[in-house]
């Protein structure tokens, strides 16, 4: 075993601090450190998605990046999403349009939803498919996360017109 | 799997960069730059440094500037920073079209151009623009700074001319001219895969006639390269699909083809003229 080093890690707006091996990714810290489980593991090489966290508001792979490589960062997960007054509007969306069934690329897709609608609220339709081609889903056939993402992206951008 | 122990020595300059890869490298230290090939080959256990010198700390390395003529790219500038032109001419169009073929949104926040060119990928899409563009490669160690033409930066397949104690600094593209019309084709199986084929071509087109013509195939060979026998058949002629279509022809026999499981040969052979063909006539319609 390497020595372990003490870092802080803000997650959601809160600071937790962690003593880790380098060789621990940014995954497993969450989890197994900070106790914040709602991100899950599926490959752990990059392939699947289903450990997407947002890091300074842009998507990432949380087992392609070592837990001391993001301090100083902020970091958004799963847990971020909902807070007192309910659900994120995604998470409505995904229950509203049946887009999980077993929900383990749940926590992923929903992240990177979350980190793209932020960076581009007008992302167009193609675009929009081509984002989410990053993730797998094993269960619905993606269609369901497709039409759940781009309701809400709608829904804002006809907020935002009535805003105006 | 979990990536094997190493320690984590994170670096604040390129200085001390290379001062920690000259320690480090003959006791299995090497560089971590976007992660993105690295780490899943340690989390599979492929890859086992004993050090890694993390270079996403180095301010200076975020280095993206056009000056004389040549786009520079230091080496922490991401796939992403591609996605939309990072110069208003050829080039930064170029680029664009080609970051979008590489991996997945959430890697490209990640992954760097000159990591790809580090990694030497056969299917990496940097490196084949890299050979057919004519890049330099800046390799600094506490040796000393070299620059490296791309052709001869790649010796096979994830080889490069990199020494165990260069960090690869910067990249250099040279623009193309104002005039100059580029096309790019990939094939791969599913979005975000490596390519089977792909190809990259450029040519400006003076008093109807094509100049300066080149082609460039990756992902086909141990490494991308370009195709004097195809860029033969272009030079003077007009632009026209019997042309795109004979030179694309050139260009599958002139190669030798990396075989695996899933790949023939001879299917990677038909995958190369169609994909020649193609970007050659991505670039024919390349009139902006
Ligand atoms: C699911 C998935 C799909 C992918 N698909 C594609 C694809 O379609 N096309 C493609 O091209 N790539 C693809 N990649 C790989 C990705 O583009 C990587 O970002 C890239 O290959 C390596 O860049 P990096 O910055 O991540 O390097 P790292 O992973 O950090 O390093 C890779 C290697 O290069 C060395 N290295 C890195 N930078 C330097 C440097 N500056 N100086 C010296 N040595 C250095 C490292 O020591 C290591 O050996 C994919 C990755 C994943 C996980
Ligand atoms: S667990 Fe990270 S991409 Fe699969
Ligand atoms: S809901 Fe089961 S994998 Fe996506």
């Amino acid at each position: 075993m390497t020595p372990r080093i003490d870092i802080t890690l803000n997650v959601n707006g809160s600071d937790h601090d962690i003593r880790v091996e380098p060789r621990r990714t940014l995954a497993d810290a969450l989890r197994q450190d900070c106790g914040l489980t709602g991100t899950n593991v599926g490959c752990e090489h990059g392939v699947c998605g289903a450990c997407t966290v947002l890091l300074d508001g842009e998507p990432v792979r949380s087992c392609l990046m070592f837990a001391v490589q993001a301090q100083g960062r902020r970091l958004r997960t799963v847990e971020g999403l909902a807070n007192a007054e309910g659900l994120h509007p995604l998470q409505q969306a995904f229950t509203d349009h049946h887009a999980l069934q077993c929900g383990y690329c749940t926590p992923g897709f929903l992240m990177l939803a979350a980190g793209t609608l932020e960076r581009h609220p007008d992302i167009d339709d193609e675009s929009l498919r081509e984002v989410l081609s990053s993730n797998l889903c094993r269960c619905t056939g993606y269609q369901n996360i497709l039409r759940a993402v781009r309701a809400v992206r709608d829904s804002r951008r006809l907020a935002r017109e009535d805003a105006r | 799997m979990k990536p094997a122990p190493f320690q984590w020595h994170p670096a604040s300059s390129l200085d001390e960069a290379v001062a920690l890869l000259a320690r480090y490298a003959p006791e299995d230290g090497r560089v971590i730059a976007g992660g993105q090939s690295l780490v899943p080959s340690m989390a599979l256990r492929v890859a086992l440094p004993a050090h890694l010198i993390d270079i996403n700390g180095i301010a200076s390395l975020a280095r993206l500037e056009v000056e004389a003529g040549r786009l520079s790219i230091g080496a922490c500038v991401r796939h992403a920073a591609f996605e939309h032109p990072v110069e208003p001419g050829v080039l930064g169009r170029l680029l664009a079209t080609v970051a979008a073929n590489i991996a997945h949104a959430p890697i490209r926040t990640r992954g760097t151009f000159c990591g790809s060119l580090a990694n030497a990928d056969p299917a990496s899409e940097w490196c084949l623009v890299a050979a057919t563009l004519g890049a330099t490669l800046v390799a600094v160690s506490a040796r000393g700074t070299r620059e490296v033409a791309a052709a001869d930066w790649f010796h096979g397949i994830m080889t490069t001319a990199l020494a165990e104690d260069e960090l690869l600094a910067e990249a250099r593209l040279p623009l193309l001219a104002t005039d100059a019309r580029a096309g790019f084709h990939e094939f791969s199986r599913r979005a975000g895969d490596y390519a089977l084929a792909m190809s990259l071509c450029t040519f400006r087109v003076v008093e109807g006639r094509m100049r300066e013509a080149r082609v460039g195939v990756g992902g086909v060979e141990p490494q991308p390269r370009r195709i004097p026998e195809a860029e033969r058949l272009l030079e003077g002629e007009r632009p026209e699909p019997e042309t795109f279509a004979r030179a694309a022809r050139a260009a599958a026999d002139a190669v030798d083809p990396l075989e695996d499981i899933r790949t023939r040969a001879a299917y990677r052979r038909d995958l190369v003229a169609a994909s020649v063909r193609r970007s050659l006539q991505a670039a024919c319609d390349d009139t902006h």
